[in-house]
């Protein structure tokens, strides 16, 4: 259990199914929110970018956290496929923070009249970016993969407490961003046209991250077991099927 | 638990805490700097400098904009819900610009408290409508 052999061939099987729904939730939510709902009475058709920028900045957070614990399981009980998570998560959460934070810019211009300023919130998700570019470049800092693992996982850890504060941000001080439109205890202010297809966005980004997440993962288990004999035995099937 | 897991468990643990903790107490000491810009009670009330080059925020009252029919020069008034203050812009106001939505202007105040504006950014809010049921709304409340 829980070994990487035994990811990599479990994962093998779910893989395909991952695709498919990933494919289909996200055609659908474009589609649907690109193409069929209703534009907004006061930004009218510009509005629509947030069915990519909320779907990828809820997962750039939730990825972090997923980096950090994995990363602390990994220091604790030396779990070598925690290791391989916290690895394979950094470069997807670094992805979605750039893209939320483009998609941004590219609506700030429309509504409220510039690409950048350098408010509580904007500026926290950038430092969320250089935390997830940290965490990458650490794991190749030493040419010990358990120091180089560590010492991510370290400033992975550190970088915990910038979640919260994104989070709020919006809450705590006077920013130009406006406050949360999806929230954990209130119904969303968002007319169920426009929420519906947007929740569809996010399931879709979830299940994008999930399977990003488990294909970058198994490239990482081979890469780390090719000395091992299973995957000597995995290469030479693949050999033997698809000749070169 | 073994003994070296929960001293790392331990490190883990105390790790995560000191560093929110010390972020926690930067972020509370620098609370001012933090926010983007002072609201119009701060400026009536003194506590926003004069003179030097800041951001107010907050609501554009509604019937307060007037537009010079020659030049690009506009007024309106900036509320927070407590005090007004009077804004003075010469420049294309953005878009998604109006009465009763929100605005962060950076600027000077002057002598008279009349807040001198060198760009006006809108500031709009969390809620998203078809104009239907905007429409729709406008009807019931009248």
């Amino acid at each position: 259990m829980a070994s990487p052999r035994w990811f990599y061939q479990i994962s093998g099987r779910w893989l395909p199914w991952l695709s498919l729904l990933t494919f289909v939730s996200i055609i659908i939510g474009v589609i649907w929110g690109l193409g069929f709902a209703p534009q907004d009475a006061k930004q009218g058709n510009s509005f629509r970018i947030i069915y990519i920028h909320v779907p990828a900045s809820f997962l750039a957070l939730v990825g972090y956290y997923i980096m950090a614990i994995s990363g602390a399981i990994a220091i604790i009980w030396k779990i070598k496929l925690a290791d391989v998570v916290m690895k394979s998560a950094a470069p997807i959460g670094a992805s979605l923070t750039f893209i939320a934070l483009l998609t941004g810019a590219v609506w700030g211009k429309p509504t409220w009249g510039t690409y950048w300023i350098w408010d509580a919130r904007i500026t926290s998700m950038l430092i969320l970016f250089f935390l997830y570019l940290g965490v990458i470049v650490l794991q190749k800092a030493y040419s010990a993969q358990g120091l180089s693992n560590k010492a991510a996982a370290l400033l992975a850890l550190v970088g915990t407490i910038n979640i919260p504060i994104i989070y709020k941000s919006v809450d705590w001080w006077y920013t130009l961003h406006q406050p949360a439109t999806i929230k954990f205890t209130e119904a969303p202010s968002m007319h169920p046209d426009m929420f519906q297809p947007l929740l569809i966005m996010i399931i879709g980004f979830y299940l994008f991250y999930v399977t990003a997440l488990i294909v970058s993962m198994r490239a990482e288990i081979i890469f780390r077991e090719r000395n091992t004999s299973w995957v000597k035995e995995l290469a030479l099937n693949l050999k033997d099927k698809r000749p070169i | 638990m073994h003994t070296l897991r929960r001293y790392r468990l331990t490190m883990v643990i105390f790790i995560v805490t000191t560093t929110s903790v010390a972020v926690g107490l930067m972020s509370y000491a620098l609370r001012e700097n933090i926010n983007l810009f002072y609201t119009p009670s701060s400026v009536i009330s003194g506590d926003a400098p004069v003179n030097v080059t800041i951001r107010i925020g907050g609501m554009v009252v509604k019937d307060s904009l007037t537009r010079s029919k020659q030049s690009l020069q506009s007024t309106f008034r900036v509320t927070d819900g407590k005090s007004e203050v009077d804004v003075y812009y010469d420049g294309i106001l953005p878009d998604m610009f109006s009465e009763g939505e929100g605005a962060v202007a950076t600027g000077e105040i002057n002598g008279d408290l009349v807040f001198i504006a060198s760009s006006i950014l809108a500031k709009h809010d969390e809620n998203y409508m078809p104009p239907e049921v905007t429409y729709a709304l406008d009807e019931a409340a009248k």
